[in-house]
């Protein structure tokens, strides 16, 4: 007998945004689900970028990034010249006021020579601090007027002056929630009707590396999509950025050697295998945008999804 | 058409005789309902009644079980397309690939090396529990299928177009039953005869989902049920289609000829050795029952069988951690202590910043039953009665030389009144975010 081909239809759609030359969302099905909806722009791969040299990177990733630490100049042109970084994503560590703690000021410069020299869309991040975030991204926002970027993280606690810097300087916005649906939708809600452009919205519901709450940013993920696709929320279609790179390279795994954690092979393997399992997990939860470190779980990631896309 | 646990209920004998398994005919007919139990265990249920039941009873994805004792891979019973529904039941068995290209050292080496894998996470013990052995040569498979369950007990699937190699390499180990792979539209009849003869589970396999429905459906009308669908997906795309359509099919249309667990093999779809594993991801997440893989290193088999556990874990039931003393960095009795809930994302974020810091510090660890720091405290779990009759009974004070403990910045509020509860303590509040706690820990 025949197989009666259980496929669905889908109310919404995800937001296509472009971001200066590079398009992502778009997509009228559950991730890849080619058979049944279309998927017009590939996921894209964007690279960290420090402005400071980190202390606390795997050395397998010191042992990529060593030569350009401290040098974000020359990190971007490594990671968009060598590595095909679709996009860069440019975080502002150096203004972490329980770090170095430098003016809003230099790190605006400093993010404005990394997008002149990128060449492709640039993510511009501050240190995560909510407060001293407000100020550094509104200078960055200024600063970079004219060069349109994606400014975040907009955070419940700071998405006003962020998102009215963005908004003034015609740049998009990255809003972060903590792994949660309907903070989610609620901070889009807020952005919007702060008067961002809803096509200028890119989300960041928080990711979990394997081992490490994956199964959460996985189903979060999921849940974002199924109420964009199949409930037609409009206030949940905004493209996803998983900031992969990040969360898989603070696993213990992905740092130790062997001697330290018998029996678990390689340590490069080994990373390499945290952050691309962990990309592609969510890639097929709904991210739009992963954010990864290592060049080479990279090239398995878009090989990934070149396979997942049939090309 | 599913029946309610109730309607179901009104069909059964009503007699409580407990023949099921169950306590009553209600529980039985609860379990039916969401497809846990079978109408099979029920000894007493009249003709009429299993036939109206029949459709309503089975579930939607039948279970399979390969292997047996502790390396026994149970699949199938799924009644969802996503997780946060109702959760994923049975992690993928991980199976290993020996084909005629592996020569009898490297086969050797294999079984010693798969012998000594394992691995514990979140008081489980992970591991592949399967060989899949494949070979033309019929003594030669019987052979390494038999030398492999014997020395190792893993699960068997024996993989060969000849039913005759099929059954006889089956054979000996029958009780340990290995899965036969695979019948096919031209041998159908005689694999599936062999393994009803031998009481082992069988795969079927076809290049469309039309001649694989068929199997299917022959399957059906012959009632076997412990059988393994492959669909034979050419590549990754049709793969996810395969997988996602045969999911559908069998929980939303409850297509039984397709309602059982598929077996896929991502180390023939690429020859990049790290690009099979994250293909193997990909079936693990999205609906395989059996991922079968090409290599024992356990830089890739250990994340594989974590994204097994993190995706399969129940969403309404979080891992947990065992409660207790957690010594990191290696903590002297002057070293700083620090307690926590036992939500396994919690101790994870946490023990992993104190091991990044390396300051050596004890983790106290605490059975909030698996919720975390504001939410046990919100349930009256993690409050300052409760915490205090855990540090005391923990055996800390035989540990540690000094008095003080740091409790999570988010409970602050919980440390006059667990000063009051511990007697001679000193409580410090600590920082509210795992982040913050190596430059915490470094400040003391």
């Amino acid at each position: 007998m025949a197989f009666q081909a259980p496929t669905e239809t889908y109310k919404g759609v995800i937001r296509q945004a472009d971001l200066a030359g590079v398009t992502v969302g778009g997509e009228t099905a559950f991730p890849f689900h080619t058979f049944e909806g279309d998927m017009p722009n590939d996921p894209k791969v964007a690279f960290e970028v420090w402005d400071i040299a980190p202390d606390d990177w795997s050395p397998t990733l010191n042992d990529v990034y060593g030569d350009v630490y401290g040098d974000p100049i020359a990190w971007t042109k490594k990671v968009v010249g060598e590595f095909g970084a679709d996009l860069v994503y440019l975080r502002l560590k150096s203004t972490d006021p329980n770090g170095a703690g430098l003016s809003a000021a230099d790190a605006a410069a400093t993010a404005k020579a990394v997008v002149e020299a990128a060449g492709v869309p640039v993510i511009v991040v501050g240190s995560g601090d909510v407060e001293k975030d407000a100020e550094v991204l509104k200078t960055a926002a200024e600063t970079l007027s004219g060069h349109p970027v994606v400014i975040g993280n907009a955070e419940e606690d700071n998405y006003r002056p962020i998102g009215a810097a963005a908004m003034g300087y015609q740049h998009a916005v990255l809003a972060f929630t903590p792994m949660d649906v309907n903070l989610a939708k609620q901070l889009n809600v807020l952005l919007s009707q702060l008067g961002v452009d809803e096509g200028a919205i890119l989300m960041d519901p928080t990711t979990g590396a394997l081992g490490y709450g994956l199964e959460y940013a996985y189903t979060v993920f999921e849940r974002d999509r199924l109420a964009a696709l199949a409930q037609n929320d409009a206030k949940m279609q905004m493209p996803i950025v998983a900031t992969v790179g990040q969360e898989a390279w603070k696993a213990k795994e992905t740092k130790v050697e062997e001697s330290e954690l018998p029996g678990t092979g390689d340590r490069k393997t080994r990373g390499l295998m945290w952050e691309a399992m962990t990309a592609v997990s969510l890639l097929l939860a709904g991210a739009n945008i992963v954010v990864l470190r290592h060049p080479e779980s990279a090239d398995l990631v878009r090989k990934a999804i070149a396979s997942l896309k049939g090309e | 058409m599913a029946l309610s646990g109730l309607q179901i209920f009104k069909l059964l004998p009503k007699t409580n005789c407990k023949d099921c398994g169950f306590p009553t005919c209600m529980a039985f007919a609860m379990q039916l309902a969401s497809g846990k139990a079978e109408l099979s265990q029920c000894p007493h249920v009249s003709a009429e009644a299993a036939a109206e039941l029949g459709e309503a009873a089975a579930p939607p994805v039948r279970k399979v079980t390969i292997g047996a004792g502790e390396m026994a891979v149970v699949v199938g019973e799924e009644t969802v397309l996503y997780r946060h529904e109702k959760r994923f039941e049975h992690p993928p068995g991980i199976a290993i690939l020996v084909d005629d290209s592996v020569d009898d050292a490297a086969f050797q080496q294999a079984l010693e090396t798969f012998k000594g894998q394992q691995f514990e996470r979140v008081g489980q013990m992970l591991r592949a529990k399967l060989f899949a052995i494949e070979s033309a040569d019929a003594a030669k498979l019987a052979a390494r299928v038999k030398k492999a369950s014997d020395e190792t007990g893993a699960g068997i699937v024996i993989m060969s177009e000849d039913a005759a190699a099929l059954k006889a390499a089956a054979e000996p180990i029958k009780d340990k039953k290995p899965l036969l792979y695979a019948a096919t539209s031209a041998n159908f009849d005689a694999v599936a005869g062999a393994a009803k003869e031998l009481g082992v589970p069988f795969a079927i396999k076809a290049a469309t989902l039309d001649e694989l429905a068929e199997l299917g459906e022959k399957c059906v009308a012959a009632d076997y049920k412990e059988v393994v669908l492959d669909p034979m997906s050419a590549n990754l795309q049709d793969a996810l289609r395969d997988q996602t359509y045969i999911r559908r099919a069998a929980i939303k249309k409850k297509f039984r000829a397709v309602g059982f667990p598929t077996i896929a093999f991502p180390c023939r779809m690429t020859t990049d050795p790290l690009l099979k594993s994250v293909f193997a991801g990909v079936f693990v997440a999205k609906y395989a029952g059996i991922v079968v893989i090409d290599t024992l290193d356990p830089a890739q088999v250990l994340p594989l069988l974590i994204l097994g556990q993190n995706i399969y874990t129940d969403p309404q039931r979080p891992m947990q951690m065992d409660q207790g003393i957690y010594p990191l960095n290696d903590p002297t009795a002057d070293s700083p202590l620090l307690i926590t809930t036992n939500f396994s994302l919690t101790y994870f974020t946490v023990a992993g910043e104190i091991e990044a810091s390396k300051v050596p510090t004890w983790l106290l660890v605490m059975d909030t039953e698996g919720q975390s720091v504001l939410t046990s405290w919100a349930a009256g779990k993690f409050v300052a009665d409760a915490i205090a009759a855990f540090v005391k009974k923990s055996g800390i004070e035989e540990k540690v030389s000094h008095r003080k403990i740091v409790i999570p910045g988010y409970v602050a509020q919980i440390s006059g009144e667990l000063e009051e509860e511990l007697g001679g303590w000193e409580v410090v509040v600590g920082v509210r975010e795992a982040a913050d706690v190596p430059r915490y820990l470094r400040s003391l």
